[in-house]
């Protein structure tokens, strides 16, 4: 479905001859990783008494070839049954097209999290073209508008360029930031980048801790000042990664809701330490939004462009039952593009964004 | 764009008809502006439409066409409905057992871990003696923040590093319980999808082994119309008990509030409203419905306020203020007691203002803020005696505050003849106040001259 991170940031010539040490080489990791957790789960089996449903879990969740790809194919299939099956059955007693259909069809995306008034605009379109419309050719219509909105934004491909390339990831509480910084380091490890990430989640209880096992999972390496102020601790990892020439660095910011005046404040401070320090090194500053947000994450997606200039959104958690297309409507009112999608819990659930694949699975 | 649902209806029935009055037509309309509402809030569409055929019939049943203003009569059976659903009154928390369990549940990032923490203290502060038990053995450094959560509020965290049966740990958390005197474990459990029917079926291991007297799915007001789904299919897993709402110190509308309630039929029994490890309220219906209409919410103002506000202290003020003896230093300790209050935005979107957008709102609040910074970084750089009697700052004495507090000594000018200004009208206020309480009789005559005028005036219209 979506493509493979790595397919798409090919590695480069230089990058491939880059040696690599054994012992930091990410599949050696990986290997290792995989070890261990696999003795752990061994071991815990034979403690378990009901051991049958656990032994299940635990397979699957070790099992580091499972659901690679089929993992978004299956979301994405539940995600566009709903829609095409609600469309289809539109048709079963009327051929033609009404305005109740219209209504209902309607109601279809507002139930994807599309919004009242991104819905009313698409649905606007369908009725200015209703004699045009027949049942053979609704769907390609639909798809239409929505690649037109999604278009609206500029690319859906990463911004990266030579020497160091800085990543300043934000988003509200709870919507996946450090997950998605441990997976994106992964997928630039395994294309033979060399790593940095800022811990400056110095807030929540054992963010940092949390980033620290991530960054070991990757192969990374880590900034921590646990407790400081997160302004401080981006200075200094922009400090180390210049030195060092690093060619990743990722920030994690702690999580907040957009009407908190003084935590955005702290936020506008970590971007003018970015521009002041490193001038022209921000590739991306990325908004993270859980697929299962409503209408807020229209207002995140505003306030937080305000606060840090964003220029793209990562959606996490699609391998779950939402559908996310508040995307939609952030691509059509603020014109920001979708790069990174999140669909799981492992290091390699991280898919580039689409516009094309995201219509073509909601229909 | 955020209007309160009653404007709208009131906008709407107005321009229909031309006067107040609902009838057959503009009824359909406002039913759509209800919607809308609802939708906008993130209420799940199906919610949305069941709630409004509901509403529908009652308002027809009562002859809200007839009465006299139709709008408000909707938006108060809007209302009301809403907060039946809702649960009308507060629910408990149950805890039997011995000793008793309370689990958290929920998707992955709704705030589970935190608002463990935060019960924890709630439940301490009632006479409980409770144990947090970390089972979310998934998540990297879950564990961890289970036990900082612990450390920074003293609360006992039980966990086993390494160990990922969790039916195993909490039999070892409730027998450690026993041992020591706990009397509650509250478990906190990795996040999960509710599709993900290997990870539910350890919920379910624990809760037929152990039968939590509470079990809580924790979600994030912030939920877009999968709540439904979500809270639907958790509930027919696990039968759950009732809910956490959390984030709702953030800027959404929280229709899903209405959702969860209204698909499972079960309480919400908490809302987490910020990051302080203390800030988990009760559930109070009536301001949820408020807040989903966009109608501020004035009693829980009211209410911090009376918290905040020293009575003793606002006695003194008064009085100061009448003998105009009010100081820069009152000044101070005033925008103190504001603050305590919450930031300027709290405290205005809790406001009703018709007419003004919550974006309008944010930058006042904004502003507001900033002017209060202002004034604080001034005063702060006067000398006590300046404070006291502002009248001897001269030229040299502004400039040193203007250097101190960083700010243009124009604006240490303009602050000083406001605050002069403020002090005027106080003391007149306060005059008139005292005259009324002393002359009812002039006052009565006062008010009656002033209200003959005015009806003059519109006589002559």
């Amino acid at each position: 479905m979506f493509h493979f991170f790595k397919k798409i940031l090919k590695p480069k010539e230089e990058d491939k001859e880059k040696n690599i040490p054994e012992n930091l080489s990410s599949e050696f990791i990986e290997k290792k990783l995989y070890q261990e957790e696999h003795n752990k789960s061994q071991i815990d089996q034979d403690e378990i008494p009901n051991g049958e449903i656990f032994a299940d879990i635990q397979t699957n969740e070790f099992d580091t070839n499972y659901a690679q790809e089929s993992n978004l194919e299956e979301t994405i299939e539940k995600t566009g049954q709903n829609l095409v099956e609600n469309f289809l059955n539109l048709f079963k007693n009327n051929e033609k097209i009404d305005d109740d259909i219209l209504d209902e069809m309607e109601e279809t995306l507002i139930k994807a999290d599309l919004g009242v008034e991104t819905s009313a605009f698409i649905i606007d379109n369908l009725r200015k073209n209703k004699n045009l419309l027949t049942k053979e050719n609704l769907r390609d219509f639909l798809k239409k508008q929505f690649l037109e909105i999604l278009e609206l934004a500029p690319s859906s491909i990463l911004n990266l360029k030579n020497g160091l390339n800085i990543f300043l990831i934000t988003g509200v509480n709870g919507a996946g930031k450090t997950t998605l910084i441990g997976k994106l380091a992964y997928n630039f490890k395994n294309i033979g980048k060399k790593v940095l990430i800022a811990a400056a989640d110095t807030f929540r209880a054992a963010a940092e801790e949390q980033l620290d096992i991530w960054s070991k999972r990757a192969g990374a390496d880590i900034v921590r000042n646990d407790g400081a102020d997160p302004a401080s601790v981006v200075f200094d990892a922009i400090k180390r990664a210049q030195m060092d020439q690093y060619d990743i660095l990722l920030i994690d910011t702690a999580g907040r809701v957009q009407n908190k005046f003084n935590l955005m404040e702290e936020l506008k401070k970590i971007k003018r330490v970015i521009d002041k320090e490193a001038a022209g090194n921000l590739s991306e500053s990325m908004l993270v939004i859980d697929a299962t947000t409503g209408q807020n994450a229209l207002k995140q997606a505003e306030v937080f462009a305000e606060c840090v200039d964003l220029t793209s959104v990562a959606l996490t958690k699609l391998d779950g039952t939402s559908k996310g297309a508040i995307i939609v409507a952030i691509a059509k009112e603020l014109k920001i593009p979708v790069k990174l999608v999140g669909v799981g819990e492992k290091l390699e659930d991280l898919r580039e964004f689409s516009s094309k694949e995201f219509i073509e699975a909601l229909f | 764009m955020f209007e309160s649902l009653s404007d709208r209806l009131q906008n709407i029935i107005r321009t229909t008809s031309g006067q107040s009055k609902l009838t057959d037509e503009n009824m359909q309309e406002a039913f759509r502006e209800i919607r809308r509402a609802f939708l906008e809030a993130d209420v799940s569409l199906k919610v949305v439409k069941s709630f409004i055929a509901n509403v529908r019939e009652k308002a027809e049943g009562q002859e809200v066409l007839k009465s006299i203003s139709p709008s408000q009569q909707l938006v108060k059976i809007v209302n009301d409905e809403m907060v039946q659903i809702l649960g009308g009154e507060n629910k408990p928390i149950n805890l039997f057992g011995k000793p008793a369990m309370v689990m958290m549940l929920g998707l992955q990032g709704s705030g589970k871990t935190t608002s463990a923490a935060k019960l924890a203290i709630k439940l301490r502060k009632d006479g409980k003696n409770p144990l947090l038990v970390a089972c979310d053995v998934y998540r990297p450094a879950a564990i961890t923040q289970l036990q900082t959560l612990g450390k920074q509020t003293g609360i006992e965290v039980y966990s086993k590093d390494g160990l990922t049966n969790v039916v195993q740990i909490v039999e070892e958390a409730v027998q450690y319980a026993y041992n020591n005197g706990f009397d509650v474990l509250i478990i906190d459990t990795a996040g999960r999808l509710q599709i993900d029917t290997q990870m539910m079926a350890e919920l379910l291991l624990i809760d037929r082994t152990f039968k939590p007297s509470e079990k809580l799915l924790v979600i994030d007001s912030m939920i877009g119309q999968e709540a439904v789904n979500v809270a639907q299919m958790f509930d027919e897993q696990l039968n759950i008990t009732g809910m956490v709402l959390t984030k709702l110190d953030g800027d959404s509308r929280g229709g899903a509030a209405l959702s969860v309630v209204y698909s499972t039929q079960k309480p919400i029994k908490f809302i987490g409203v910020g990051e302080k490890i203390d800030a988990l309220d009760v559930f109070y219906p009536e301001r949820m419905t408020q807040r989903i209409l966009g109608m501020g919410d004035i009693v829980s103002l009211v209410e911090k306020a009376q918290e905040n506000f020293d009575e003793k202290q606002a006695k003194e003020l008064e009085k100061k203020m009448r003998k105009k003896e009010f100081t820069l230093e009152d000044f101070l300790s005033l925008q103190k007691q504001i603050k305590m209050l919450g930031s300027f935005g709290q405290i205005l979107n809790m406001l009703p203002i018709p007419g003004i957008d919550k974006s309008t709102k944010d930058l006042i609040a904004n502003q507001g803020e900033k002017q209060m910074h202002k004034i604080e970084a001034c005063i702060r750089s006067m000398t006590p005696n300046e404070r006291r009697k502002p009248e001897i700052i001269n030229i040299s004495r502004k400039q040193r505050i203007a250097k101190g507090s960083g700010i243009a000594p124009e604006e240490v000018s303009a602050f000083l003849k406001q605050f002069e200004m403020m002090r005027q009208m106080m003391q007149g206020m306060s005059k008139m106040t005292a005259n009324m309480k002393k002359n009812p009789i002039a006052t009565r005559n006062m008010m009656r001259n002033m209200y003959r005028q005015h009806s003059s005036k519109k006589r002559r219209r």
